[in-house]
């Protein structure tokens, strides 16, 4: 489902190079977790794969399905069926929740050529998703991710990710800010979302998100590059040993 | 209003001049009345502001009014239907006020005209100072408007609808309004025009307004005039003990606009607040100017402006606050944020605070920005496409000031206003 070959990358502004011939695959029906130290560029990689453009790819590919996605902007990848749950999800003043659940849905729905969703089949998936995560519906009446905790806007993300049902979910530290009850809580609206036709990649620092989401296959990030994969055992090899292993081997 | 003698009239000070020797036949108004235009129609020979008057300096009015239209007698205006739903409408069609009104228990409508011609509104048309251009247009021409009244301690189930609508050619119209004590009162003051057959028109409207001890009312004026229209506003109050003022100004349409809004406390406990939106596209020069007096003791106001400035609009907000040297415990903050959208718009801001008091709280800010790209990108990410994501962005800016009116019906029905402007202007 996910190609990504020889990828580098860069930062617009100042050309400072953070992905390094990246390569990696994943599968439909698997979940991937990728770890890594601080600065590895596990963050950077999964902005560029929603295409945020303050990063250029000067070498590479990114495949989804087989097709490039490189010139391909947010909204475009978006409604292909990716979707990323931000590590800081912005707050945006003025825009409705619930506004701006509607309009995502119905312009998702639009770009496939599905008519859009009547008010109250809507208010009924939103309910449901909500309920499953346990999510006040009054939350929602707010403006978006506005005044939410740093939990509460984890689980709005999750809960974005319930309705928009995505084909490749790109997790993003989402386990950071989470107490034990919200990480399980989060962790079981993801392992609903797991299905033979969707891939999910968790982006984390640590092994406890692991132990609620357990992944397929593990891969080390350093310097911009898979040094190593494995299955889930490579998670509790670096949990128990640290990364210097590991990067030692790689060197 | 001009203390420099202008070298040779503009064509539109000429145009005014003409105009009101035609006119002054036809116009309502008993001596004192007649007196006050008199001495109106002579500021105005004097020379309309220019930017060396001070608080024109952004809007030169000599400059910027290059015509002014004929009055036209065949010109007709259609009410429309009220902002709210189930509001008492008094529509003012092409200057003229209309004899079938609603009739609303605890209130009292008389047409202007018949107080200019018994002259008991002449203390009233008084210049509230030597640059009061339009205080000084409007006095001169003044034909028709309302007198409302509304009784101590009635609380307006429905909101009262001025519209003031024009079709072409000159109006001056005039809304006087008395809140009694402890009444409550949501008021709409409607600025409209259709599309005329020049094009041209030329409005002056001024709303003076006395808000009773403990009375609360909620002002919205909603301006969207053709993008050919001059309109000169001015809105003019004196707030009461304890009492509550809000003024909400939305300028979506016109050409040449200049809002002005002279607000004082004139009891302690008495709060207002100034919410506005400036909808600007085109080439429309729009001009919200404000002067508030903290001229008692414990009296508080806050002022949120908010701009989205598109193609060559020019917007101006002038906020100036005078804390007397009374009004101990002041308590007055200003803001002024714009969103600007294109590389040819631009905004002014002047925020001026002259505090004589020691013992007071008082701030200012303004910012100019551009779309969040943070913003737009979350949006993005989510499959919503560029456009759709920046007309979200920018309708939250402004949506923000209204859902601070914390009254549902006004707040939908200004959101579908501001749905109107962006889905023609978006």
């Amino acid at each position: 489902m996910l190609e990504i070959r020889n990828l580098h990358a860069r930062i617009v502004d100042d050309g400072t190079e953070i992905i390094r011939g990246l390569n990696l695959t994943v599968k439909a029906g698997e979940v991937a977790a990728i770890m890594g130290p601080n600065g590895s560029g596990k963050s950077t990689l999964s902005y560029i794969l929603a295409g945020r453009e303050d990063y250029e790819v000067t070498e590479g590919d990114i495949l989804y399905n087989g097709q490039s996605i490189l010139e391909m902007d947010p909204a475009e990848r978006a409604t292909a069926g990716i979707f990323l749950a931000f590590q800081y999800p912005m707050e945006i003043p003025g825009v409705a929740t619930m506004e701006f659940l509607k309009v995502a849905m119905n312009e998702q729905r639009k770009a496939r050529g599905e008519e859009p969703l009547k008010v109250p089949e809507f208010l009924k998936r939103v309910k449901e998703a909500a309920a499953s995560l346990s999510m006040d519906m009054n939350m929602l009446k707010r403006p978006l991710n506005v005044g939410f905790s740093g939990g509460e806007k984890k689980r709005a993300e999750i809960l974005q990710m319930k309705l928009l049902e995505p084909k490749l979910c790109v997790l993003d530290e989402t386990d950071s800010g989470l107490d034990i009850d919200a990480l399980k809580i989060v962790s079981d609206g993801v392992n609903a979302l797991r299905s033979p036709e969707r891939a999910i990649v968790v982006i984390t620092h640590y092994q406890r998100l692991l132990e609620h989401i357990v992944p397929d296959t593990v891969h080390v990030l350093y310097k911009g590059q898979v040094i190593k994969s494995g299955n889930k055992s490579l998670a509790l090899d670096l949990e128990a040993n640290g990364y210097a292993g590991v990067i030692g081997e790689a060197a | 209003m001009n203390m420099h003698a202008q070298p040779q009239r503009t064509l539109a000070e000429t145009a005014l001049i003409d105009a009101f020797g035609e006119r002054l036949s036809q116009l309502p108004g008993d001596g004192a009345v007649m007196v006050k235009r008199d001495d109106a129609i002579e500021a105005i020979k004097n020379g309309l502001p220019t930017r060396r008057v001070e608080s024109w300096h952004y809007t030169d009015l000599r400059r910027l009014l290059t015509s002014v239209p004929a009055f036209e007698a065949g010109a007709v205006a259609k009410a429309l239907a009220p902002v709210l739903e189930g509001s008492a409408v008094l529509p003012v069609l092409n200057g003229v006020s209309q004899t079938k009104l609603p009739e609303v228990e605890g209130v009292t409508v008389q047409r202007l005209s018949e107080k200019l011609t018994d002259g008991s509104v002449a203390p009233g048309l008084d210049p509230y100072g030597d640059d009061d251009a339009i205080g000084a247009l409007n006095t001169a021409f003044v034909a028709d408007g309302y007198f409302v009244d509304i009784a101590g301690g009635v609380e307006l189930e429905k909101p009262i609808e001025f519209q003031n609508l024009q079709a072409g050619g000159q109006s001056h119209v005039r809304l006087l309004a008395r809140i009694g004590a402890g009444a409550k009162a949501i008021i709409v003051e409607r600025q409209a025009g259709e599309a005329s057959e020049d094009g041209e028109a030329l409005v002056s409207s001024v709303s003076q307004l006395v808000v009773g001890d403990g009375a609360q009312v909620t002002w919205l004026i909603v301006q969207e005039q053709q993008d050919t229209a001059t309109h000169l506003a001015q809105f003019k109050a004196h707030i009461g003990k304890d009492a509550k003022l809000t003024v909400f100004v939305m300028n979506a349409g016109g050409k040449l606009v200049r809002q002005e809004v002279v607000v004082r406390t004139t009891g302690e406990g008495a709060d207002f607040k100034l919410r506005g939106i400036n909808l600007l596209a085109g080439d429309t020069h729009t001009d919200t100017t404000m002067v508030l007096d903290h001229a008692v003791p414990h009296t508080t106001s806050t002022e949120v402006i908010r701009n989205v400035v598109t193609g060559k609009a020019r917007g101006v907000f002038q906020g100036r606050i005078n804390v007397h040297q009374y009004a101990q415990k002041t308590n007055a903050k200003m803001a002024c944020n714009t969103l600007l959208l294109s590389d040819d718009g631009e905004f002014s801001t002047k925020p001026e605070l002259e505090i004589f008091a020691d013992d007071v709280v008082c701030g200012h800010g303004a910012t100019v920005t551009e779309i969040d790209h943070n913003h737009l990108f979350y949006l993005m990410a989510r499959g919503i496409d560029e456009k759709s994501a920046r007309g979200l962005l920018v309708k939250a800016f402004v949506a923000e000031v209204i859902e601070e009116l914390d009254d549902e019906a006004l707040v939908e029905a200004l959101e579908e206003r501001l749905d109107g402007w962006f889905s023609t202007h978006g």
